[in-house]
């Protein structure tokens, strides 16, 4: 009887945590798509007709096994790259991926440099 | 001479980054399917509100062009152009209209085409709304114009007028 009761508590914790799971990460699949009838709106924040049928086929994706990746790509497929917030790397946008690392470094250089400076000023 | 080369650098960046700038603002931020256009329409199965006859994309591979058309009979705008579609069929044998009735009741879908006319070779259920984004469609009426292999030649958004009439005429002929 006992074991039984722990078998079905295991199974009831079990299904809760795996809901939880799936949901999380909906949602964050939801933050990265754009709304398009509402633009400024990701499709988690929106009630729009069109963001709650873009939920129920994220939904379905998910439940049949799909990664987000490959979710992302399938709707890229459909409304092009402007669906989601986080753009893939390409040719057109390597800068806006790439120019954050380069004035870091740039930045890094030149304080180096003046730090060098300073040092050698007060040397002499 | 360093610090004309540091004035030049720093120039330079200031140049690059106000030409990033503006370019940004100057860049259309709305939606628009031209990157769709040249795509496949691929991986559909449809049921008729008929019947339980299904289409799929190998059914449109038989006609030499395909206009697929989102419809509801409680969108007004559907209604405005549904009198195009119908002019599109008739005047016009190389083509063939599919519909898909989105979001909606086949009642009401049935006595909106008892009405208007039907224009369609084929009306398709889509009751909730899932093979819309299948067609990458974001509201009705929206179409797409397809040739036999499939291919996206146009996507209107909106309501057919004469004007977007006139321009399917020249696609497809």
């Amino acid at each position: 009887m006992i074991l039984r009761k722990i078998i079905i508590l295991y199974f009831l914790l079990f299904t809760c945590l795996q809901s939880k799971e799936v949901k999380i990460d909906l949602i964050e699949i939801y933050k990265n798509l754009r709304c398009l009838v509402c633009q400024g709106q990701s499709v988690a924040d929106s009630n729009s007709d069109f963001a709650s049928t873009i939920k129920l086929v994220v939904e379905d994706q998910v439940k049949e096994g799909k990664t987000k990746e490959e979710i992302y790509d399938f709707l890229i497929s459909k409304y092009g790259e402007w669906i989601v917030y986080q753009p893939s790397l390409n040719k057109n946008n390597f800068l806006l991926w790439f120019l954050p690392y380069l004035i870091l470094v740039f930045g890094g250089l030149i304080i180096f440099f003046i730090i060098r400076k300073s040092k050698h000023n007060k040397a002499n | 001479m360093k610090n004309k080369f540091s004035k030049i650098i720093i120039f330079g960046f200031v140049i690059s980054f106000l030409s990033i700038f503006w370019l940004g603002l100057k860049k259309d931020n709305s939606y628009n399917t031209k990157d769709l256009i040249g795509g496949k329409i691929t991986n559909f199965q449809l049921r008729s509100i008929y019947n339980s006859d299904l289409i799929t994309e190998e059914n449109l591979k038989k006609n030499q062009f395909t206009l697929i058309n989102f419809f509801a009979s409680w969108c007004a705008p559907c209604r405005l152009e549904h009198k195009y579609l119908v002019k599109l069929v008739n005047q016009k044998k190389n083509i063939k209209i599919l519909g898909i009735n989105f979001k909606d009741k086949k009642n009401n879908a049935k006595t909106f085409l008892n009405e208007l006319g039907d224009p369609y070779y084929f009306v398709a259920e889509d009751t909730d709304g899932k093979a819309s984004i299948l067609f990458g469609i974001y509201g009705i009426p929206e179409s797409i114009l397809i040739d036999k292999e499939l291919t996206v030649i146009k996507k209107i958004i909106g309501p057919i007028d004469q004007e977007k009439l006139e321009e399917i005429f020249r696609l497809i002929k």
